[in-house]
């Protein structure tokens, strides 16, 4: 819907500013062409307040039927690219219907949004935040601008956390030869007939070498610092979920291989600092 | 299909090596440039060769050494941290991203051991971590490697007292613990070894094995190097970690090696402080391990311990290393029930060295260890092991090496009865060892009751043992074992005759009956033995005080005959009569004339019965001669009747010129040329003319059968017969019948020109150039010979 606009040059410059954009803390933040742009982090519940200005070509004026802000909470499936799903919708109205001649400042405040779900960019589905400003014109189509920004929640510790424990065993195979921690991701996009299961490995991290005699306890220390993570997401708006794995395999001498996987949940604390 | 195997090793080392070798380009370029990132990468990649499974250990080892130079160099790069600008504590997070175990525990140990310089987090704390994280790697001979190589970059960064690394508390303790868990970790894996593979290839296996082994000791000689391990902490928790681990392993090569390894590597003192834990394993240990060996080493250096400076003896006493080892040995013996019987006598063989060393004035350990010796050997009638039979004869050697006195030895009840348990040839051995040692030290045996002891105890030479067969015996052993004998008695001696008697006759008992074919042997230095006992006695003689005094020459006398007489069944005549001569003369000097008189008697009724041999006669009749002369006791009436019978015998030898000499040597019995000597000018004349005239018939004899005339040599003799009867003044003997004699000769030497003998030709001229040089002399002998007329 956006290919006209891209068709002419744009009539104005339109910015956004954060009002705390000086402090905020950035991250970065993969774009669709593949670049990455460091962006503001949010989370839920926090007021986003700032500026938007909107400044004509070289002294061109800019006729519209109103301008507004909208910040979008959006889901995109890739099986159905270009759809964006709004879980989220906002709207603050910036001004009447008129004239722009020269540069033009407007506030916005979107005070305690609501923002449960966090920014995620997958292989199937991409969920973002995005402040959307329009200037409506009748007949030339509106200009809009966006401007991303990162969101992510903390949870508290889950009142569980028990120790992972799992087996893997050989019956009439004495001698196994490597043993292999995979950590996996999948991500699972759909619902019923149309669900897409995307599974990644992240990381192969070998265990263990030789075969151990019973008893014998092995110290994994696995770090995850180098993988890019999320925390776990359930079934995020009923569109997707993001769920990570232990999976553990076991290959014997002769190349066998024996699985066992297990869920673990990967949630963000707060920081200590 | 060997060959093929070991080809096929040589060719994946040789990929290996290259591998390493492509990888470290890499890894060297990137130092170079002080990029981290790919230093890791192509370190990672480097050690990935490290992975295989398809090498031997040796092979293995060979490109562990190429990886280790390069983490050499790594190493060097991670201490640097201006080089890579990453704070070690990062560092050490860092390598642990690498994907594969075995890599990324080499980074680690290696990143672990510039983090321990670096001092920004306690020694012991690391090393718990890197100790903890191998444990990851199961493998056997990438673990020992792994381990191996923790082992090294760790043992200067141990928190030892002392040391820049030791900690705050007790940090020794944590020392101990990190190389006591690291031994431990690569001693299972060790002993798992031997699990690995097909069965068939057991041998190899075990041989592999062996070539570890000391990767796995080296924690041992690491935990020796620890300063603040003292006694103590030794005795309370070392030892028995190690031990434990020994222990349980279960596994006969790591048990033998690692006691070994314990015993080599740990101070003596320490040994001595904790004999009882340490010996206290022993009896846990397979039943296979070869503890005879381990407990040899022990007490050998327990040995060497104690006779470094005798100040240490107390100690040995306080912790009664004695009874303990003895113990040991003795529930190591009950523990090993297959242990063959050379191993308990090679233990027991060690125990009394340990104690000969040790405790040398402890004869009744000795005793001890030989009983103990005997109870197992009882058990079996007679050792056939030769191994074991050998080791017996070490363990009775012992006592004499060290001794010097097998006087000693005689004391020790269990000895005579370990002799018994060896087979008859080994006991022959065992006695001869004991006589040798006699003989090399010069230890007399002073009592009967000793030498009683000692003939039972090399009783193997004196009488023919059951089970072995006379034709089995070699003539030559035969005859030096016997000369053995002969040798040992002249060392059975006393000072106190009545002794000495007693000791004559317990030998005469004992060597009665050893049969006669070791008469001939063993009658002479006894019958010498009694005579040395008489010659002591003489001059002493007479009954002191009425008193019944045992040893007396006169019964000396008596047993000398009984001794003598017993060659009579060997039969041994010629020997009989030079002793019975012998006898004779001792009796002279001790003037008894009967009993000399009985002893001549029976020389010649020997010479008349039983010398038959003419040769034989010959040399008797000279020897009969010759001590007859001497013998100053006779009466007329004695005197006349033994020289009648000599020179009666002398004329009736076989050949003339034996005839002639023995005749003419018969001449002396007539005129001896001493003070109190007979002087029978006459007789003495009588018996050179009778020789003379031998002389002639056995000449005439010669032209008979030869056609021409024998050498004038007997003339010769006999005119040197006259010459010494004319010199020595017999009346008989004039200057003019020396001249007749000499006339005679010069004749009968130009009527035999044609076969002139050199022999005889030269001993005439020498005698005539006597003669010219006697009458050439002044004062009376120039006169007497004035009236030759040459």
């Amino acid at each position: 819907m956006n290919f006209i606009i891209g068709a002419f040059k744009s009539a104005c410059n339109i910015s956004v500013t954060f009002s705390d954009g000086r402090s905020r803390k950035q991250v970065p933040l993969k774009k669709e062409n593949g670049q990455t742009v460091m962006v503001p982090l949010f989370q839920s519940k926090e007021n986003i307040t700032g500026t938007i200005s909107i400044e004509p070509v070289s002294g061109k004026k800019v006729e519209h039927n109103g301008i507004k802000i909208e910040l979008l909470g959006q889901i995109e499936m890739y099986f159905d690219k270009g759809n964006f799903y709004d879980f989220t919708s906002l709207v603050r109205e910036l001004d009447v219907p008129g004239e722009i001649y020269e540069r033009k400042t407007f506030p916005f405040e979107f005070s305690t949004v609501e923002m449960p779900y966090e920014t995620y960019n997958g292989v199937n589905v991409r969920l973002r935040y995005v402040l959307k400003v329009t200037i409506s014109r009748g007949y030339a189509g509106s200009i809009t601008e966006y401007q991303d920004f990162v969101v992510r929640n903390f949870s508290p510790l889950p009142p569980i956390n028990n120790s992972i424990k799992m087996e893997v065993g050989i019956e009439d195979c004495l001698h196994i030869e490597f043993e292999y921690n995979k950590s996996k991701r999948r991500e699972s996009t759909g619902s019923g007939a149309n669900t897409h299961v995307e599974t990644e490995t992240l990381a192969k991290f070998e265990l263990m070498d030789g075969a151990p005699v019973r008893g014998e306890s092995i110290p994994i220390r696995l770090f995850l610092s180098p993988y890019e993570m999320t925390p776990t997401y359930r079934n995020i708006n009923n569109k997707f979920s993001v769920k990570y794995y232990l999976n553990l395999v076991l290959v014997d001498e002769e190349d066998r291989r024996y699985f066992k996987q297990q869920e673990i949940t990967i949630y963000r604390l707060v920081e200590a600092s | 299909m060997i060959s093929n195997g070991i080809e096929d090793e040589d060719k994946w080392l040789a990929e290996g090596i290259a591998g390493i070798q492509h990888n470290a380009f890499y890894l060297h370029r990137a130092l170079d440039s002080d990029n981290l990132r790919e230093a890791l990468k192509y370190a990672a990649l480097l050690l990935s060769e490290l992975r295989t499974s398809k090498l031997s250990p040796h092979k293995y080892y060979e490109l562990y050494m190429r990886a280790f130079d390069e983490l050499r160099r790594l190493e060097v790069f991670f201490k640097d941290e201006d080089r890579h600008g990453c704070p070690v504590v990062d560092l050490y997070e860092l390598v642990q991203h690498a994907g594969n175990i075995l890599p990324r525990l080499y980074l680690l140990c290696t990143v672990g051991s510039v983090y321990i310089k670096s001092k920004e987090a306690p020694a012991k704390d690391v090393l718990k971590d890197l100790v903890e994280m191998c444990r990851s790697v199961q493998h056997p001979i990438r673990g020992l490697f792994l381990r191996s190589y923790l082992a090294q970059i760790s043992r200067d960064k141990l928190p030892d007292i002392g040391s820049e690394y030791e900690g705050d508390g007790d940090t020794v303790m944590d020392a101990v613990e990190f190389v006591l868990q690291n031994f431990t970790e690569m001693n299972k894996l060790w002993v798992r070894m031997q699990h690995q593979g097909p069965l068939r290839e057991k041998d190899k296996l075990e041989k592999e094995r062996n070539e570890l082994r000391d990767l796995v000791g080296k924690n041992l000689h690491v935990l020796s190097q620890i300063e603040g391990i003292d006694l103590e902490l030794y005795r309370d928790t070392v030892l028995p970690r190690v031990l434990e681990q020994i222990v349980n392993c279960k596994d006969e090569l790591a048990q033998y090696y690692l006691m070994d390894c314990i015993i080599q590597v740990f101070p003596d003192e320490y040994h001595l402080q904790t004999l009882e834990i340490l010996l206290g394993a022993c009896p846990q240990l397979q039943p296979t391990v070869d503890l005879k060996t381990v407990l040899s080493q022990l007490m050998e250096r327990l040995s060497n311990y104690a006779s470094s400076s005798p100040e240490l003896l107390p100690e040995f006493l306080q912790v009664e290393a004695f009874s303990k080892l003895s113990n040991a040995i003795g529930k190591v013996i009950e523990a090993q029930v297959d242990m063959p019987i050379v191993g308990v006598i090679t233990l027991y063989v060690s125990l009394l060295t340990f104690t000969l060393r040790v405790h040398p004035d402890r004869l009744d350990y000795v005793d001890q260890v030989l009983g103990s010796c005997v109870k197992k050997l009882s058990g079996i009638p007679k050792l056939e092991d030769s191994k074991a039979t050998k080791q017996v004869v070490a363990l009775l050697s012992a006592p004499l090496d060290k001794y010097d006195d097998i006087v000693t030895a005689l004391t020790l009840s269990n000895y005579p009865r370990v002799m018994d348990h060896l087979d008859a040839g080994t006991n022959k051995i065992m006695a001869m060892v004991i006589i040798k040692s006699i003989m090399k030290n010069k230890t007399f045996v002073s009592t009967s009751d000793k030498v009683e002891v000692l003939f039972e105890l090399i009783k193997g030479l004196i009488k023919d043992l059951e089970g072995i067969s006379t034709d089995e015996l070699d003539e030559e052993d035969f005859h030096e074992e016997q000369n053995s004998v002969a040798c040992l008695m002249h060392m059975l001696y006393n000072d106190d005759p009545d002794e000495m008697l007693k000791i004559i006759c317990t030998v005469w008992k004992h060597i009665t009956a050893g049969g006669q074919k070791r008469l001939s042997f063993t009658v002479p230095p006894l019958v010498f033995s009694a005579l040395k006992l008489v010659r002591r006695l003489q001059g002493q003689d007479g009954d002191v005080a009425g008193e019944e005094v045992p040893a007396t020459p006169k019964k000396i006398f008596q047993l000398l005959n009984q001794i003598i007489e017993s060659l009579t069944v060997v039969p041994s005549p010629e020997l009989a009569l030079r002793l019975y001569l012998q006898c004779a003369e001792a009796a002279n000097d001790c003037e008894l004339e009967p009993v000399a008189y009985e002893f001549f008697t029976q020389a010649f009724v020997l010479y008349e019965e039983e010398v038959a041999d003419s040769k034989a006669q010959v040399t008797a009749i000279h020897l009969i001669i010759g001590t007859l002369q001497r013998m100053n006791i006779f009466g007329v009436e004695n005197r006349d009747t033994l020289t009648h019978k000599a020179t009666g015998y002398s004329a009736k030898l076989l050949k003339k010129p034996d005839q002639c000499r023995a005749v003419y040597a018969c001449s002396h019995l007539f005129w001896v040329d001493e003070p109190d000597g007979v002087k029978d000018g006459e007789r003495a004349l009588l018996c050179l003319k009778r020789s003379l005239r031998i002389a002639n018939a056995a000449q005439q004899m010669a032209n008979v059968t030869r056609g021409s005339s024998g050498p004038v040599t007997l003339f010769v003799e006999i005119l040197n017969k006259y010459l010494y009867f004319f010199e020595k003044g017999n009346p008989q003997i004039t200057g003019s019948v020396i001249q007749g004699l000499v006339e005679l000769i010069k004749t009968e030497m130009q009527s035999d020109s044609t076969t002139a003998n050199h022999a005889s030709d030269a001993f005439f001229t020498s005698t005539l150039r006597y003669i010219h040089f006697q009458k050439q002399k002044d004062g009376p002998m120039g006169e007497k010979y004035g009236s030759i007329k040459l």
